[in-house]
């Protein structure tokens, strides 16, 4: 998915990337989330990763729904369009987004909440469609723009804040989005910003849907003792997969690894995806295997963490549409006005 | 109420007069027993004889087994609304026959399958008896092919009956199965059968005839949704999101069609379209929000519970300043009645859709050609206004067949809108603010991802000028006020209404949609039976025009007639009145799950005018 752009030299003493921009042209307005949220760190490796991908951010759009992870997208990238939709359904919004302009690299942003709840539907139908968009859920576990109540993630006998103990089992979005059919599935922790950043670089590296669920605990409604989306639980719940490293197709770097526990998978765009310490029996290539980590590990009540799945050529949506290259947005009257002829045959067959 | 009831009202008088070219027959079977075939080659020979004729379907919300209805109307002074009394039954349902007949007027005909013994039920209408059965028989051995090819039986008798040319039935039935020889052959033999059977058996005893006339020369015969689905194809739809919801469904169904025909590009093969079958009416507007956000031409057609469930979407589409096409075929419920009838019921809902101050322009067909016509008209308005346009239609538009003049080629070009260019940057000064009002028109210049202009944040929540976050009071009233004065630019770019205004008429009519068609019947008795002279305007959008005030303060009473029970198009028209042309407005209903009739119209008119 990335820019193809021309190499710049970098200038003396100036930090640039490898088409010319500074950190701060993918930097975004000022945070009004509360301080220490999760989802600032979130929005950093987001900046990072796009900086250091070298995507023109002019060539990207943000979408989100509603909700304070949703706010995020007017954090990062200032000069890519924002759309912040209607809650839970920026998968709609992003749908037809992408596929009037498939030219276009497009990030979602969005809640425990807005996908697991009110836009669960939406959120279905987006992996089924495999529609070429990273989709990132910043997993809280609660409402916090609500005031703390319990969203469908939360986990069984997690409480809230008052001690009201949450007794409905959790919906696991990374273990839905395989079932669905999304062909890029992750799940990250925003406590961890080194696997976060290399999930984040894979992830906009991959051609599909990128899920990558990332826990990132509400520090004022939901960072208590009892919480399990709390930073101190997740701390010492985190079962990372694998070491998740990632070699975009623009660096030319050969990693060894212990044979037996490493694997690569090179997306579509080149880069790679290399997975290692991968314990000897779990395939991330394997469906099934996915799967059963993510069962293995809820029911020890450890979060599973790494790129759980991924299905590096499976056909996204906006292929299976056999559209025209050039943007549906910007078809000139020449190519979408069909001539007085084709009216009159149409005509004809009335009569 | 009874279940014949549903599509006929109580008969009004007797005829035994010769009656060429005027009157309707009521086809009624089962919806599933494949009838739909034999109306429209009745409908169609009709047509070819040039005699104007319309056809309406009163079809249940189900796929097989329950009672469904049939009207064919010929009228040789061309009224197409449908017609109150039926003239001659076709009685196919078991079910309903009994029914259907005891609702005949006196001196209606009624053709039926002879076991079901319906002669016995009455004196003062003419019986005749058919034997399907026996008829069916030697036509084929198959079942099924019997059950479906049955019903061009009647379509024979009928031929002999009504003097409807044989020659023009096999035209149209070739017209309806294409090439299919084998089913043409099969249909033919069924067709000569009730023919040979209504000669050999069947004495004239109705007055009903149908005679040549030249009044359908150069017309064209099409559903409504067909219609607006070929306008859309022309005003260059590139995106479409939707999900089937009866009688719209029809309308993107088309549209796929003519879309795979003609919008390939002519070098690669390849779509310059796409069309996404959404999840539900959310999904499909919140796609075609997305794709208008990003430049394209966007679009969904849904009925009025699609519209319910779109309703947070509009209000969006309207803030964030999106242009989107709606169609709504208007039908009543499920939720609220009856799914698959007509209405216009959605007018008010629609023009205020969503939760906080909105308002979204109207655009209302009454014909098939409007529906054409509006569909392009839609589509610029869309851009031109940056905000949703919704086109109401109806069922009884979209799903019938309707005679029109063929459709005009477009002219003019497609108005793609206020588009932020290098040009209009430098001449702002390189300050551009997405919602900032340069033209005092309301309507700011946007850009679209992927153009080279300047970026935005498109949000539902509280914005400035330059699109940025803001719960300052001035910034949101400014914001309000703005939109407010981008409507009333809308008033002026909306198709303005037609209007008729007969010298010396005192009483005004006002209708919309395929009320209109009503209306011009019901006009034609009012002058020639009461001497009640009317003028007329037809409103072909919302907000209304200037002429619609002109209008009601040039005639002392106004009657505003229209398909729903709560005058909602006569509310929103109260709202901008003043206490004058307030006191002036009067109201005719129609809310019965049929469409309006002429004769309801003069009825209600006359008893107001004589009340008063």
């Amino acid at each position: 998915m990335a820019t193809e752009a021309p190499v710049q030299p970098p200038a003396p003493g100036k930090k640039i990337n490898r088409i010319g921009l500074e950190p701060v042209a993918y930097r975004g307005s000022k945070t009004t989330l509360c301080a220490g949220c999760g989802h600032n760190a979130i929005t950093e490796r987001i900046i990072d990763s796009f900086y250091e991908l070298g995507i023109d951010p002019t060539q990207v759009i943000k979408l989100s729904g509603i909700g304070c992870s949703s706010k995020a997208p007017a954090y990062f990238l200032n000069s890519a369009h924002g759309f912040n939709s209607v809650h839970g359904r920026m998968p709609s919004v992003g749908t037809g987004a992408v596929v009037a302009n498939r030219k276009m690299i497009a990030i979602g942003i969005s809640g425990d909440g807005d996908t697991g709840a009110i836009g669960i539907g939406q959120f279905v139908h987006l992996m089924r469609r495999n529609l070429p968009i990273v989709y990132i859920i910043e997993d809280n576990g609660c409402y916090g723009l609500t005031k703390g109540q319990f969203s469908p993630t939360a986990d069984l006998g997690s409480t809230l804040k008052t001690g009201v103990i949450n007794d409905l089992p959790p919906i696991d979005t990374c273990a839905l989005a395989i079932e669905l059919g999304a062909s890029f599935v992750a799940r990250s922790f925003s406590g961890d910003p080194k696997q976060l950043k290399a999930i984040l670089k894979a992830a906009l590296s991959h051609k599909g849907t990128s899920m990558i669920d990332v826990i990132s605990p509400c520090v004022t409604f939901n960072d208590h003792e009892g919480s399990t989306k709390s930073y101190a639980y997740v701390k010492e719940h985190d079962e990372p997969l694998s070491e998740v490293s990632f070699v975009p197709f623009f660096e030319d770097i050969t990693v060894e690894y212990e044979a037996g526990t490493t694997k690569e998978v090179t997306l579509h765009n080149g880069g790679r995806v290399v997975l290692s310490k991968l314990s000897e029996d779990y395939q991330p290539t394997d469906k099934m295997s996915a799967i059963r980590v993510l069962h293995e590990t809820m029911a020890r009540g450890e979060y599973a963490t790494g790129v759980i799945y991924i299905e590096p050529d499976k056909t996204d949506f906006v292929d299976m549409l056999g559209m025209v290259d050039e943007p549906l947005a910007s078809l000139p009257q020449s190519k979408t006005r069909p001539g007085k002829q084709a009216l009159d045959e149409i005509m004809e067959s009335f009569r | 109420m009874s279940v014949a009831d549903a599509v006929q009202e109580a008969p009004t008088k007797s005829r035994t007069e010769r009656i060429v070219n005027d009157f309707a027959i009521q086809v009624a079977t089962v919806n599933g027993s494949g009838s739909q075939t034999a109306n429209l080659v009745l409908l169609r020979s009709i047509f070819q004889m040039g005699v104007p004729v319309s056809g309406k379907n009163m079809f249940p919300s189900n796929i097989a087994g329950l009672p469904t209805w049939y009207t064919i109307r010929a009228s040789a002074k061309g009224y197409i609304s449908r017609k109150k009394e039926v003239d001659f039954l076709v009685a196919m349902n078991v079910e309903t026959a009994k029914e259907d007949v005891l609702t005949l007027p006196p001196g209606a005909a009624a053709l039926y399958d002879e076991p079901l013994k319906l002669n016995e039920l009455r004196n003062d209408v003419v019986f005749y008896p058919v034997p399907f059965d026996k008829l069916i028989n030697p036509i084929t051995t198959d079942a099924k092919l019997r059950r479906l090819v049955r019903n061009m039986i009647y379509d024979g008798v009928l031929s002999k009956l009504l003097s409807i040319d044989m020659g023009q039935m096999e035209k149209a039935l070739r017209k309806q199965m294409g090439k299919k020889e084998k089913a043409i052959a099969l249909n033919m033999g069924a067709l000569k059968a009730g023919y040979d059977y209504a000669e050999a058996n069947l004495p004239k005893l109705d007055p009903f005839v149908v005679e040549p006339m030249n009044k359908t020369d150069g017309l064209i015969l099409i559903e409504g949704n067909a219609a607006a689905a070929i306008g859309c194809m022309m005003a260059g739809v590139t995106f479409v999101g939707w999900y089937p919801i009866t009688p719209s469904s029809s309308l993107c169904e088309s549209l796929i069609d003519y879309l795979k025909k003609y919008r390939r590009d002519p070098e690669t093969g390849k779509a310059t379209y796409a069309v996404i079958q959404a999840e539900d009416e959310i999904a499909a507007l919140g796609m075609v929000l997305g794709a208008g956000w990003m430049g394209a031409r966007s679009m969904t057609s849904t009925a009025g519970p699609g519209l319910s469930l779109m309703g947070e979407f509009t209000g969006l589409g309207y803030y964030v300043e999106v242009p989107a096409v709606i169609f709504d075929v208007q039908r009543v419920g499920p939720s609220t009645g009856l799914p698959t009838r007509t209405a216009q019921q959605d007018i008010l809902s629609a023009a205020v859709l969503s939760h906080g101050d909105t308002k979204h322009p109207l655009l209302l067909p009454a014909s098939v050609n409007e529906c054409y016509t509006m569909a392009m008209d839609a589509f610029d308005l869309a851009e031109r206004l940056q905000t949703p346009i919704f086109v109401m239609t109806d069922l009884d538009l979209g799903m019938n067949t309707w005679m029109s003049p063929t459709f005009e080629y477009p002219t003019k070009p497609l108005d793609r809108g206020k588009r932020l260019d290098a040009a209009k940057l430098k001449e702002l000064e390189n300050d551009w603010g997405r919602y900032r009002d340069v033209d005092g028109d309301g309507i700011a210049y946007r850009t679209v991802p992927g153009d080279g202009m300047p970026s935005y944040f498109a949000r539902g929540s509280g914005h400035n000028e330059k699109a940025q976050y803001s719960e300052r009071a001035d910034d949101y009233a400014n914001n309000l006020d703005r939109l407010a004065r981008k409507f009333d630019t809308a008033r002026t770019l909306v198709p303005k209404p037609e209007i008729e205004v007969v010298r010396g008429a005192k009483i005004g009519v006002i209708g919309y949609g395929t009320t209109h068609w009503a209306i011009v019947e019901s006009r034609d008795e009012l002058r020639n039976e009461s001497k009640i002279e009317t003028s007329y305007l037809r409103l072909r959008a919302y907000p209304f025009t200037k002429e619609v005030f002109d209008f009601i303060n040039t005639h002392d009473r106004v009657y505003l007639i229209e398909q729903n029970r709560d005058a909602q198009m006569l509310s929103l028209l109260k709202m901008e009145c003043n206490v004058e042309q307030f006191a002036k407005l009067r109201s005719i209903l129609h809310y019965v799950g049929l469409p309006i009739d002429g004769r309801s119209v003069t009825e209600e008119l006359v008893k107001q005018e004589r009340g008063q």
